[in-house]
């Protein structure tokens, strides 16, 4: 059933193009729906075009793991719709005609704001593809079993077929389509997860029997003896040799032996998964994170059902509620790899307030990372090449602000739905150690077949929208901005949709192999970077166009270059990237995870130097 | 090539207005924004503190952000709809939808 379901979804995207293939002859309709697309449905599909994997996928899993840490991501992506509503959404619309270049070059005609522009908006949707691609391998692995590349390629056959047919009219009614679909069945999920309520063994509606994790004392495992000791993520772990076999354990402070799970990549290449060899289906992990006591009640048989929003969270935020999350160190045993997966104890009280990612208690430099994160968020929105090209699909400026705001009522509600799936995760024991990307779509599958099929399809679409309205942006940079504009090449409206559609072949296969070598990385880390370059690159230019008169074009062009430089520069050599070279993080020059708070300041300070030095020169 | 809007509009006399509502419809929220950051950083341990119907302030105080957002975003379009309707007279109306020469 799932495959079937999964299918109709893909059958029914490509209908949907097909059929308004056939209104795609010029320019105007390939990159821009002909701006006549009614503000209501334009709404939505910004909404299908926001809630990308990361939204999806990415926030709901870091919910989670982290509890509201995750959540802080939902505000912020909202919040910038603020930022979009009454700053940018008119006068974009007003001054641009297919992308946002148009509009920074609007008053100028400049050459170097075309490449700079364009530019951008290659890198940034190339930023964002990434994850989307990567999303679409993860969901296809559980779904369909088969590899991840093999989703991968299926993601980007589909929107390649698409892009080459219809463009932006049909990527729009597609977008419509799956944002309204994701916002219904998350609702019902999230009902699902309230009716069930919590629990502190929980079996996910009686299909999968709860397992206890076992604390032992060594003594009470007859003929065991202690092989390895290794010390990891401040925690003891101990390798238990008994009767031929052995295994994992970690030491509590009392020196008992607490029962985990591991991976072992052997020398010779076999995978085990806890001692035995890894089968799908047979043997894997198993799915983790549960209650231990909910509002000071212990005990395998504390439950409470049918709760509303409000009691399910503050019976989690309870000082009483504790929560069995789990987090895995990687160790070498012998010649072996090892993956350590354990259970670690988090009180409600923190689990429901920021802290446990972003160390909102920590060091000074802390908590100015989390003052970064949040401030490329609430930029970055306005500042997303494919959100900004969907206000030329509206016929006017009061369009456009009407379907900003349909836009913030769909996904302001979606937002807050993540914080309940996320929990609901959390508390059902439906997180993959390995990756909590899949947490949602997981947590459905806890409600059954039909519910887990029609979420994967949807999240599978939300992916195929995402990455359509991403290559059109891109495939518009390239075509309209560069080859058309910058190059001076004056191609016909006929020749221009041809380039826009070997553009899109292009960059679809970009994303492709990016998608496969990206393999394994969080789907919100590289998303969070990408709003972060948007904000650092795009935003100054649109604001200081906006609102001060003695902007120009070598001012802005400056503060692009800059924003770009600064946001990917110092994010390669930030903390978060240190380890991807097997440095440790300590060593990073630059400090912070985020790079907002220095490259978007930075971005503003050179358009206003350079526009103030090139005054003029502007004049003359 | 020179660039054209993808859709002609008229001029729009409520456009002034719109912008200055706008901005300072921006700075209220943004200032709503960075007091959430604000405690964030200052006093985590004040967002555990039960506000609405058992809900912690960290929860309270970002639906708000996010319900905020809705409410100002609707009064917003009232308010703009309202001057577009006063001050745009027929003569110098917001065009809504000319489909340019290339689209036909």
């Amino acid at each position: 059933m799932a495959i079937a379901i999964f299918l109709l979804f893909v059958v029914l995207v490509l209908a949907v193009s097909f059929y308004f293939a056939r209104k795609t002859q010029s320019a105007g309709n390939y990159f821009a729906a002909g701006g006549k697309i009614h503000w209501s449905v334009n709404g939505i599909a910004f909404a299908g075009d926001y809630l990308s994997a990361a939204s999806f996928l990415g926030i709901c899993g870091m919910i989670a793991t982290v509890g509201y840490d995750g959540f802080l991501y939902s505000i912020g992506y909202l919040a910038g719709w603020i930022v979009a509503l009454f700053l940018v959404a008119e006068p974009m619309k007003r001054m641009g005609k297919y992308t946002f270049t148009d509009a920074l070059d609007m008053k100028y005609n400049s050459k170097g704001i075309k490449l700079a522009a364009a530019l951008s908006t290659l890198i940034v949707s190339i930023c964002y593809l990434i994850p989307q691609m990567v999303g679409a391998g993860v969901l296809v692995e559980p779904l369909l079993n088969l590899p991840h590349y093999v989703g991968v390629i299926m993601v980007g056959a589909i929107v390649i077929t698409i892009m080459a047919t219809a463009g932006m009219t049909s990527t729009t009614y597609v977008q419509f389509l799956k944002g309204g679909l994701l916002i219904i069945f998350s609702t019902v999920l999230v009902v699902a997860v309230l009716v069930r309520g919590l629990s502190t063994s929980p079996d996910q509606g009686g299909e999968v029997p709860f397992h206890e994790y076992q604390t032992v004392e060594l003594a009470d495992l007859p003929g065991a003896a202690v092989a390895t000791t290794i010390e990891a993520a401040g925690h003891e772990f101990v390798k238990v040799a008994r009767d031929g076999d052995s295994s994992w354990w970690m030491q509590t402070e009392s020196g008992a032996l607490q029962e985990i799970q591991w991976e072992t990549k052997t020398a010779d290449g076999r995978d085990l998964v806890n001692g035995k060899p890894a089968m799908q289906g047979e043997n894997e992990l198993r799915q983790v994170s549960h209650l231990v006591q909910i509002a000071g009640v212990k005990g395998s048989g504390a439950r409470s059902k049918n709760l509303s929003p409000f009691k399910f969270l503050s019976l989690l935020g309870d000082k009483d509620t504790v929560v069995q999350r789990w987090k895995s160190a990687k160790v070498m045993d012998g010649s072996d790899n090892v993956t350590l997966y354990y259970p670690v104890l988090t009180a409600g009280n923190k689990i429901m307030r920021p802290g446990i990612k972003f160390k909102v208690q920590g060091s000074p430099m802390e908590r100015l990372d989390f003052i970064s994160l949040m401030l490329a968020l609430f930029c970055g929105t306005a500042a997303l090449p494919h959100i900004l090209i969907r206000y030329y699909t509206v016929p006017s400026p009061a369009s456009a602000r009407k379907s900003t705001i349909v836009a913030i009522a769909a996904i302001g509600f979606f937002y807050i739905l993540t914080l309940f799936m996320g929990l609901g995760a959390m508390t059902n024991a439906t997180i993959n150690p390995v990756t909590n990307n899949m947490s949602a779509p997981l947590l459905a599958r806890s409600f059954g077949t039909f519910l887990f099929a029609i979420i994967s399809a949807i999240a599978f679409a939300t992916v195929l929208g995402t990455v359509s309205g991403l290559i059109v942006a891109a495939s518009g940079a390239v075509a309209h901005d560069l080859m058309d504009r910058f190059a001076g090449l004056n191609m016909t409206e006929k020749g221009k949709v041809r380039a826009g559609k070997i553009a899109a072949f292009g960059v679809g296969i970009i994303a492709i192999i990016l998608g496969i070598l990206f393999r394994g990385m969080n789907v919100s880390f590289l998303v969070g970077w990408a709003f972060a370059v948007a904000a650092s690159a795009n935003l100054p230019a649109i604001i200081m166009i906006l609102f001060w008169g003695k902007t120009t074009k070598q001012g802005i062009t400056a503060s692009i270059c800059v924003g770009i430089v600064a946001a990917i520069g110092l994010f390669l050599i930030s903390p978060s990237m240190y380890p991807k070279y097997g440095l440790p993080a300590e060593a990073a020059p630059f400090p912070l995870m985020n790079p907002g708070i220095v490259s978007i300041p930075l971005s503003f300070i050179t358009l206003v130097v350079v526009s103030l030095l090139t005054q003029k020169k502007t004049a003359a | 090539m020179l660039h054209e809007p993808s859709a002609q509009a008229g001029k729009d006399n409520a456009a002034d207005y719109k912008m200055r509502l706008g901005v300072k419809m921006f700075i209220f929220y943004t200032l709503f924004y960075v007091g959430f950051a604000a405690i964030n950083v200052i006093s985590p341990v004040l967002m555990e503190k039960p506000i609405v119907f058992g809900m912690n302030l960290a929860c309270t105080y970002g639906f708000a952000l996010i319900i905020v957002a809705l409410i100002m975003a609707l009064v917003y379009n009232h308010m703009c709809t309202k001057q577009e309707g006063i001050l745009n007279t027929d003569e110098s109306q917001e065009v809504d939808s000319h489909p340019s020469k290339e689209d036909k």
